[in-house]
């Protein structure tokens, strides 16, 4: 483990919470375009340790909790902030949203406002990979949530019976809005899920980027080279509620108090502080950098002009030229 | 010009397009060693090998949602589903993927797939392999529909559905694979988008599609008999419509009767009614006719099934009462 490496692990993380948290704030002043938004406080490690495994050419496709994966995946945090402020200047010209934000020449495949709904997509990326040679290799990020929907199953079973280069990382925050991962489905661990498709499984400590990364690089080189899928599950949890308003009356206080005992962040920088990777002059340095970036993001997004009438109207059908 | 079957105008569309485009590919339940449920991909996968028809589970909704994702990173699918029926698994990849990733995503990609599907009556297969589902998807901003009824056209609209850049659903009729007719010897497109006069006439004007056309035609016989001269479009194209035709024709004969196989209750028929009354009202002599499929799954018996969905006889019936359609003030 180098410096390097933990320099990056700690900026991802630092910035996905400071966007969410900024995002949050700018939502609270009445700021956003749509009602509609999620924040991944709590599992920032999962899409920095994923994300970092992944190469500049392979595809991610993400969920309504997305920020986070496509900011680990470089994502411009102004033309993201624009976006959830309904500004042309915007990653969907201020109609996607945060539900559907996406940054195509990032191999980001986009966020799903449907629980499930992008999973088949990413098997069609990776079968594409299969096909032209590419080399891609697609990691699809899922919540607990799109476990128990049917695509799920179909899409393990698809990857793997053609031995697709696809990564499926579901981050298990332990809820879908309400319901608790144990009384969705019953104690199988992901390893044991995807025992069923005789492909690789792992279980792996989603608060710590590390042990995501290490997951999830050995899953890509594994599909890079043609061994096919690896089911990874990154088991985190929703420091926030579902969304704006939810006060989360359904969980545990006690639960709540010690998963937020186990913030990546601070385990993270007190890791990284305890085996000499980082000092606190780098943290400080990496926090200022992101507050920086932040500042400047919402500026940006600020005195961008709102998404002009005609936006509504465009993009319904890609020109074609015969018809 | 060359007669061939409708199946067989398809296959050539497919073999066409891809030898002409090597990221064209098909992927469905048996299209390949079966050589689909209806015989259209026949020997396709012994001509151009398993990586370009590829045989899948069973898995409806992942073989259209596997096709956008092919789509989005840089493959031209042909997914084929074995009846429009089974594509209820698939309406989430088709309705809020497929349909919706071009606008949503702010024009950053697009989708190009065709959904090749079959549908409709005329073997007793039952309320589960007989539907006509058509309206489903027309209702969808963002799909493309066809529904040729000549093998012509079947050819032609199907090559160009494949180069579109846009979702299309392509929906064949059960009953018309093995119908024979004239297509062209040389390369030719039909356009997207375009309805087509398949007989001209000037006292009132069937609309139909797919298998029904051939019954508005057959109704148009049989009304020339009684020197009522009929003419009849088809649409081949449902989404989007072409109403410039449509208004055309029923401008000069001031009467129109829609016909289809699928239910009557927010049919297309409906909505071309709403159309034609929307730009005709005035001009029109008589309310727009609807002659279609009763709300009423489909039985599993193929007489049963013929009391359910338009005969000729229904088609001219309406087409006299629209003719002697005389307004009657009501009074309140
Ligand atoms: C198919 C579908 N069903 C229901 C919803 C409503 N919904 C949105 S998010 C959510 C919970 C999803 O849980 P999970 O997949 O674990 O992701 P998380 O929200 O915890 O990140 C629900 C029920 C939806 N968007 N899509």
């Amino acid at each position: 483990m180098n410096h390097e490496f933990a320099c990056q692990a700690l900026r991802h993380m630092v910035r996905i919470r400071l966007f969410e948290e900024r995002t949050l704030e700018v939502l609270m002043q009445g700021k956003l375009a749509s009602t509609m938004c999620h924040v991944s406080i709590g599992q920032e490690a999962v899409a920095a340790g994923v994300c970092m495994a992944m190469q500049p050419n392979d595809y991610i496709t993400s969920t309504h909790r997305g920020h986070g994966h496509l900011i680990a995946r470089g994502g411009d945090l102004g033309r993201m902030m624009a976006e959830l402020m309904g500004k042309a200047t915007g990653y969907c010209k201020g109609r996607g949203g945060s539900m559907h934000i996406t940054d195509v020449a990032l191999g980001h495949l986009g966020a799903n406002g449907i629980v499930g709904g992008h999973i088949g997509i990413a098997v069609g990326a990776a079968l594409w990979s299969k096909l032209s040679g590419n080399q891609a290799v697609t990691v699809c990020m899922f919540g607990d949530g799109a476990v128990t929907e049917g695509v799920f199953h179909e899409a393990l079973n698809m990857a793997a019976v053609y031995q697709l280069p696809a990564v499926f990382v579901c981050e298990n925050n332990q809820y879908a809005m309400s319901l608790p991962w144990t009384k969705a489905t019953p104690p199988v661990s992901f390893k044991t899920r995807a025992d069923a498709y005789a492909t690789p499984g792992v279980d792996v400590d989603g608060q710590d980027p590390l042990a995501v990364y290490c997951a999830a690089a050995q899953a890509i080189a594994h599909a890079r080279a043609g061994g096919g899928p690896t089911l990874i599950g990154a088991h985190t949890y929703r420091f926030l509620g579902h969304s704006r308003g939810d006060p989360s009356a359904y969980r545990d206080p006690e639960e709540e108090r010690q998963w937020r005992a186990r913030d990546p962040i601070a385990l993270f920088k007190a890791r990284a502080l305890d085996e000499g990777w980082l000092t606190p002059d780098d943290m400080q340095t990496i926090e200022a950098e992101a507050q920086r970036s932040l500042d400047e993001a919402v500026r940006f997004a600020e005195e961008s002009p709102a998404a002009p009438d005609e936006v509504a109207f465009e993009d319904v059908y890609f020109p074609t030229a015969h018809s | 010009m060359t007669m061939m079957m409708f199946r067989d105008a398809l296959r050539q569309a497919l073999r066409e397009e891809m030898q002409r485009d090597p990221r064209v590919f098909l992927l469905g339940e048996d299209i390949g060693r079966y050589g689909g449920a209806y015989a259209v991909t026949k020997g396709l996968l012994e001509e151009f090998g398993p990586q370009r028809v590829i045989d899948t589970p069973m898995s409806e909704g992942t073989i259209v949602g596997a096709a956008v994702g092919a789509a989005m990173t840089g493959g031209r699918p042909v997914a084929e589903i074995m009846y429009v029926d089974f594509l209820a698994y698939a309406m989430d990849q088709l309705v809020n993927q497929a349909a919706k990733i071009h606008y949503m995503f702010g024009g950053q990609i697009h989708v190009p797939i065709v959904v090749r599907t079959q549908q409709g009556t005329g073997r007793g297969a039952g309320a589960q392999h007989s539907q006509s589902l058509e309206a489903w998807f027309v209702h969808i901003p963002g799909l493309k529909v066809v529904a040729p009824a000549t093998p012509e056209d079947a050819k032609g609209l199907l090559k160009s559905a494949i180069r579109d850049g846009n979702p299309v659903v392509f929906l064949e009729h059960k009953g018309l694979y093995a119908i024979k007719g004239e297509v062209p010897d040389h390369e030719y497109l039909i356009p997207i988008g375009r309805a087509r006069v398949a007989r001209p006439g000037s006292d009132i004007t069937l609309i139909s599609y797919s298998r029904t056309m051939y019954l508005a035609l057959e109704a148009a016989d049989a009304l020339a008999q009684s020197g009522i001269q009929a003419e009849v479009i088809d649409l081949r194209t449902l989404k989007p419509l072409d109403m410039e035709t449509i208004i055309a024709s029923v401008k000069h004969t001031r009467r129109a009767v829609v016909i289809h196989e699928a239910s009557l209750t927010a049919g297309l028929g409906a909505e071309i009614a709403s159309r034609l009354s929307e730009a005709l009202f005035g001009r029109l002599a008589a309310p727009v006719r609807r002659v279609a499929a009763l709300d009423i799954p489909l039985p599993a018996n193929s007489h049963l099934e013929k009391l359910i969905v338009p005969d000729t006889a229904r088609i001219v019936r309406a087409a006299q009462e629209t003719l002697g359609y005389t307004v009657k003030e009501t009074t309140a």
